[in-house]
């Protein structure tokens, strides 16, 4: 009978916390408004805690949270539907946030623009570089990083890991960037060991947790002894490599933790970079860059810590090549002929952001594998 | 459950006055078990999460209250979950209908997909030689052929291979979305966009807008349309009144001589259409293109509001405004609560193993039973 009453209190003191709760959130949030403190409103399209693209995200967040004066607001698993117009319609309606991250490629067509169009006071900014300075709003813009430098970091530091000198690339879809990712992986590979091969699967999605173990398995069977990935969450391949025995390179976000054998070092997005720098811009009443895309040399993407499969070399190799990226030195170093026909595809050096690049539809020879 | 009489029945048939007060008691108490016992399924779910809720340390009267603010509260909430619910009262239909002749089908998925994926291409070659209007409509009864094909395929494997109409649906949509994906990212790949596989834009001029005053698209209409029409072909209409039959008792249809196989298709095919036309909605009022995006689990959020309205296509509307009132007030309560999304899954979990386990409890309450009855057995 006793713990009936309890019980019954228990409730009684949840229901009344919760008015009271609901109340002075409410007030909070009014005064914050009033006080013209920045509210930060992030969508992403699956879990932030996924060991890739979200979980990226969401790390440079929880950092941006402590930056004093910025709220942040965030919702997860947004599809990229009109339920993250809604999403972001919400935060500003009901959260009154100033600045929205969409963190989601399918997010910006339509409906970031059509967002942004209809609160023109919101500043929207988008994780992929598709702004178009002629027929985008004004206060929309991108920022993006370019990953496939620390992928290449990946490659040096690969490459002096290979026995078999083969290594296994476990891909998503044969777009651009996922092939940029590829083929600077193999340059960087190749740039200490000419002798090493990257086998390439696509899976077809983003997120195929089955395939992508297949896949692992797959090349580890032909040889590869180290195995690398460019899918939504590389958990599975990372996981699988390190039960089947062999190194991996991580995509995205930190994996290390799922590999503490065979994990050698991998390729992350730095958003906090970019994230501060709003936060900063618009504390000083600044307008927004509407574009902004980097890697290394704009420190917006960075190295996973070395694990346990980096060799002492591997590592100095590797952290010779963020020294030279940092300069911009070029990854791509033409003329370099694709792997199909042997046609030269890329025919001089192009700077590491040259837009040439962002129009990859090959892989280079040293790469094994089609992208049909 | 497919045989569920329906309130309104209470309403029609008067035989004398008399009888007919008589007769509309005993309806009204009957059939005031079918509203009784949901909502009794509806609270007890609702008991449970709040169990859930304090046992996390959260409290479910802030639950509640955001749950308002976010899909009710505000117009912008209100239209918020009336475009949220759009898709699934035609997704919902595709359930409900194959329901009442006794099949479980679950590909509403894969119809909407291919629909959706059908009409955007269907659309490509016509746009600026046929005008949006025409094309439109051209697009959306090509999204329902398409849809109504697709689920028809299960349909008429169940009734002439005597395949399970469950699994064939099921499997049907992920064959659905395999095919989409491999005309997006191949034959019909609108190149100018490296990154995202999807087909040509239809552009603004040739999307189906809002419903005037309001940020709801027509989707929500049609769908409301759509309920009263196949409610009415359902029960009103020898064609419904056949296919309950055979819902009820498959041999006994055919020892009748109905038509068994054509009714079993023609609803497979009613509720392929149904989530084809969803599918055109979201190509031509929200997406604008066919992608990956257009498979986003509307055709299995339709499965759970169907069960929850018993299959009733009066029911499902207001079924669909709940849940899409859920699924919108579903972000204001991570942002505010600190709660992962998931946490509106288990609701809605909740509320679908409770309304499951509450399908026993009917006949069990004599309080529903006619006086003269209650006897019986």
């Amino acid at each position: 009978m006793s713990a009936r009453e309890i019980s019954r209190r228990a409730l009684l003191r949840t229901a009344a916390f919760g008015v009271a709760g609901a109340t002075l959130g409410m007030g909070a949030a009014g005064r914050a408004f009033a006080a013209k403190d920045l509210t930060v409103g992030v969508v992403y399209v699956g879990a932030r805690d996924d060991f890739g693209w979200n979980q990226a995200h969401a790390v440079a967040i929880k950092a941006l949270k402590e930056v004093p004066g910025v709220k942040v607001v965030e919702e997860e698993n947004v599809p990229e539907t009109d339920a993250v117009s809604k999403s972001m319609e919400s935060m500003i309606n009901l959260d009154g946030a100033g600045l929205i991250l969409a963190t989601s490629f399918g997010y910006y067509k339509p409906f970031v623009l059509d967002v942004a169009k209809k609160y023109p006071d919101v500043e929207f900014r988008h994780a992929a570089p598709l702004w178009n300075k002629d027929t985008d709003p004004k206060n929309a813009g991108s920022y993006f990083g370019y990953l496939n430098q620390a992928h290449y970091v990946d490659g040096v530091a690969a490459g002096l890991s290979t026995k078999t000198n083969k290594l296994g690339f476990v891909a998503a879809k044969p777009i651009a960037s996922v092939l940029s990712n590829i083929n600077s992986f193999m340059l960087g590979a190749r740039s200490v060991n000419p002798k090493a091969t990257v086998q390439v699967i696509f899976t077809g999605d983003w997120s195929m947790p089955v395939r992508e173990a297949e896949s692992a398995n797959a090349l580890v069977d032909a040889g590869c002894d180290v195995i690398t990935c460019h899918v939504d969450g590389p958990k599975v391949v990372i996981e699988t490599a390190e039960k089947r025995g062999v190194k991996s390179c991580g995509h995205n976000a930190s994996q290390a933790p799922l590999a503490p054998k065979g994990f050698i070092t991998g390729a992350e997005y730095k958003w906090i970079t970019i994230y501060k720098g709003y936060a900063t811009d618009l504390a000083a009443s600044k307008t927004l860059p509407n574009f902004l895309a980097g890697g290394y040399e704009a420190d917006y993407v960075q190295n996973t810590p070395f694990g346990a499969g980096a060799s002492p070399e591997a590592q100095k190799a590797a952290l010779a090549a963020i020294a030279g990226l940092k300069a911009r030195k070029p990854i791509y170093v033409g003329p370099l002929k694709d792997n199909k026909t042997g046609k030269v595809v890329i025919d001089k050096t192009y700077d590491n952001l040259d837009p040439y690049l962002d129009k990859m539809d090959y892989l280079l020879e040293g790469v094994v594998g089609s992208t049909t | 459950m497919s045989d569920a009489p329906l309130v309104t029945e209470a309403l029609i048939n008067p035989a004398t006055s008399r009888a007919a007060r008589s007769d509309f008691a005993v309806r009204l108490r009957a059939n005031s078990e079918y509203v009784v016992i949901p909502l009794l399924a509806l609270a007890i779910a609702a008991a449970l999460f709040a169990i859930f809720l304090m046992a996390i340390g959260k409290s479910p009267v802030d639950f509640i209250s955001y749950v308002w603010r976010g899909g009710f509260g505000t117009s912008f909430s209100l239209q918020n979950t009336l475009q949220r619910s759009a898709p699934l009262i035609l997704t919902a239909l595709a359930v409900a209908i194959p329901a009442r002749i006794g099949l479980i089908m679950i590909g509403g998925e894969g119809a909407l997909v291919l629909g959706g994926f059908a009409s955007a291409a269907l659309a490509i070659p016509m746009i600026g030689h046929v005008p949006p209007l025409p094309t439109l409509i051209v697009m959306a009864v090509f999204a329902m052929a398409v849809g109504g094909f697709w689920v028809g395929i299960a349909g008429y494997l169940r009734y002439a291979r005597g395949v399970n109409e469950t699994i064939s649906s099921l499997l049907l949509t992920y064959i659905g979305i395999a095919i989409m994906n491999f005309f997006v990212e191949g034959a019909l790949r609108d190149l100018t966009d490296p990154n995202k596989p999807s087909t040509k834009p239809l552009g603004k001029a040739y999307m189906i807008g809002t419903i005037p005053g309001a940020e709801v698209h027509w989707g929500f209409v049609f769908g409301l349309a759509l309920c009263l029409a196949l409610y009415f072909l359902m029960s009103r209409t020898t064609f419904g009144f056949a296919a309950r039959v055979t819902g009820g008792n498959f041999r006994a249809a055919l020892a009748q001589g109905l038509p068994v196989g054509r009714l079993i298709v023609a609803c497979s095919a009613i509720a392929g259409a149904c989530a084809g036309l969803a599918g055109f909605f979201e190509v031509a009022a929200i997406q604008g293109r066919a992608n990956a995006s257009l498979a986003a689990g509307y055709g299995f959020t339709g499965i759970l509001v169907s069960f929850l309205a018993r299959h009733n296509p009066l029911v499902i509307p207001a079924v669909a405004i709940l849940f899409g009132g859920l699924v919108a007030s579903g972000g204001l309560i991570q942002r505010r609560m600190g709660l992962p999304d998931a946490t509106v899954l288990v609701l809605q979990g909740l509320i679908f193993v409770v309304l499951l386990t509450s399908e026993t409890l009917y006949g069990r309450f004599s309080i529903f039973k006619p006086r003269g009855e209650r006897d019986r057995t």
